[in-house]
């Protein structure tokens, strides 16, 4: 067994940086390195956007950016790959890595496995019950339903990984389990050794957020400074076979890893810090004894771990209606009177128009959009404001309302009003996100394995 | 002295569905137990009304100087259905940096960014 491994971050989300990636697979001397793509709405998004259009693989759209950027280091070096790029098309996304490697000259029968098992779209309402933000049951959401994926834990990523896999690509994976995989297998942790998992889960949701340990969503000036932040690097974790790891990043990089940086992390999307539930195990976060080793070193130890429970999340996607939005401008002296004026305006317009919105609001952007109702009475009047609109509605024409009473104001509104030229955006869809819980059993995770 | 939150702590927002979580994470050990004693559930909600709707659990973390504040009905309906322009809430947290502190003068010390 070895005594140490290295597990590299490689994304927090879809849309993140590329070449932290690069640099972590290029001088992070990593054993693994992991990939996280999703938000919660991804997978139904995904499913949306394949209907429509049927040149949408069904995987990360960056797929090839990441891979063209990190496969050659890692190829390398022997750094296996774990990601949850497969999205609603695992096996897909396996294939077109494979086909990446063979572009970089990987040996022959190098392996790639495809992690499925996650969407239960035709099964989610005879295998759940009810809502867990609402109580209600999961049938009232037959009619909107677009799609439901279980949060599948690191077993089946460890299987692969048993199996022979160079790189593991999955669908929905909790993004902790997705580091905390290649732990279970180098070190031979039992699935239901809390003691163990516990701790390693912890550590997996401290890289699954990527720069956010190593000084992105952070810098704060003059109370919380962050080193060069124009060229932040992805964390590495140092883990020892007991679960306790070093947090850490290339040397050279930006950012910093430090007490405030991991302890904000820590409790970033954590409810009860005693009690943060995710497929494989239970972790108190309440033990963790937290050290600064050195120059962007923290070791984290003492994590603790409580027996998983005997559900696993779904998320259930539906269609939900559109949201309509636009802005326009004012600056100068009076910025805010006219502000003012033109909300009056439009307001009164919406009811001349018959705006059926199940909600709409009017921010002054610069003033009040960001913190709405608990911006202080108190704020200064900004030199420059945007008049930002925005409606919830059934349907897409009746959202359409709000970009057209905005192009309205062009000439028939308040004096000096800067705008935006008309353009198509102005209306999108919005999938819901509801949650509810599967008996574990219910859920067979399947494999599939492809070579170069 | 009264100080702003900002100089004692510092503080992330998450958030899952239609509840954010914010973290409030003293610069000091010696400052968690204001915090402690001065931040409760009740006083936060009141400092974010009118956008935290439902009921505001707090966790302490003594261990990490830290206290976590779990905000029902707080991004109005949930990320995919807000019409909030921060629609995920990232920002939340900063509000916190407003609320007002009792420090005790020998603390000054270990205030964050008071020069």
């Amino acid at each position: 067994m070895k005594s140490l491994i290295r597990i590299g971050a490689g994304s927090a989300w879809w849309g993140d940086r590329i070449e932290p990636a690069r640099l972590n697979a290029e001088r992070g001397d990593l054993d693994y390195l992991c990939f996280e793509t999703m938000a919660e709405a991804t997978i139904s998004a995904a499913q949306v956007r394949a209907r429509r259009d049927p040149t949408f693989p069904g995987y990360d759209t960056y797929l090839d950016d990441r891979m063209r950027a990190v496969l050659p280091a890692c190829l390398k070096r022997g750094t296996r790959i774990i990601s949850n790029q497969g999205w609603i098309n695992p096996r897909g996304a396996a294939e077109r890595i494979v086909h990446w490697l063979r572009e970089c000259g990987a040996p022959k029968g190098m392996k790639v496995a495809a992690v499925d098992g996650s969407l239960i779209t035709e099964r989610v309402l005879e295998l759940t019950d009810k809502i867990l933000e609402n109580g209600k049951l999961t049938s009232t959401l037959t009619e909107s339903l677009v799609s439901a994926e279980v949060y599948q834990g690191a077993e089946p990523i460890v299987a692969a990984l048993q199996q022979g896999a160079h790189i593991v690509v999955s669908g929905r994976v909790a993004d902790p389990s997705i580091f905390m995989a290649p732990m279970m297998y180098e070190f031979d942790w039992d699935t239901l050794d809390h003691t163990r998992l516990g701790p390693g889960n912890g550590i997996g949701h401290l890289l699954e957020c990527g720069a956010q340990v190593t000084g992105g969503y952070f810098a704060d000036p003059g109370f919380k400074d962050v080193p060069e932040p124009w060229n932040l690097a992805f964390p590495i974790a140092e883990v020892s076979p007991d679960g306790s790891a070093v947090i850490t990043k290339v040397a050279g990089s930006g950012g910093a890893v430090n007490l405030q940086t991991v302890k904000e992390q820590m409790l970033y999307e954590v409810h009860d810090p005693a009690n943060y539930l995710t497929p494989d195990v239970v972790v108190d976060f309440t033990t963790a004894r937290l050290e600064q080793i050195g120059p962007d070193r923290v070791r984290v130890t003492n994590l603790g771990g409580k027996p998983r429970t005997p559900t696993l999340k779904v998320s259930i996607g539906c269609i939900e209606g559109f949201i309509g939005e636009d802005m326009f401008f004012y600056a100068g002296p009076g910025a805010l009177r006219r502000a003012q004026l033109a909300k009056k305006i439009l307001e009164e317009r919406f009811k001349i128009v018959g705006l059926q919105a199940e909600e709409y609001r009017v921010d002054f952007l610069g003033l009040n959009a960001i913190h709405g109702a608990m911006t202080p009475a108190t704020a200064p009047e900004p030199y420059e404001i945007a008049v930002r609109v925005a409606a919830r509605t059934r349907t897409r024409e009746e959202a359409f309302k709000i970009g057209r009473e905005v192009d309205g104001m062009a000439v028939s509104g308040v004096g000096m009003t800067g705008k935006r030229v008309p353009h198509q955006d102005r209306t999108r869809e919005i999938i819901g996100v509801w949650s509810s819980l599967v008996p574990r059993e219910k859920i067979v995770p399947s494999l599939t394995f492809y070579e170069t | 002295m009264k100080v702003m939150l900002q100089h004692v702590a510092h503080a992330r927002s998450g958030d899952k569905g239609n509840t954010s979580n914010i973290s409030v994470i003293a610069y000091a050990e010696a400052l968690y137990p204001i915090l402690r004693d001065q931040l409760t559930a009740e006083r936060f909600k009141a400092h974010y009304a009118g956008v935290v709707k439902g009921p505001v659990d707090r966790y302490e973390v003594a261990g990490l100087w830290a206290l976590n504040f779990v905000a029902q009905d707080a991004l109005g309906g949930g990320v995919s259905r807000s019409l909030c322009l921060d629609n995920y809430g990232k920002s939340l947290s900063a509000r916190v940096l407003a609320f007002e502190l009792e420090v005790p003068e020998a603390l000054r010390g270990a205030l964050r960014g008071m020069n």
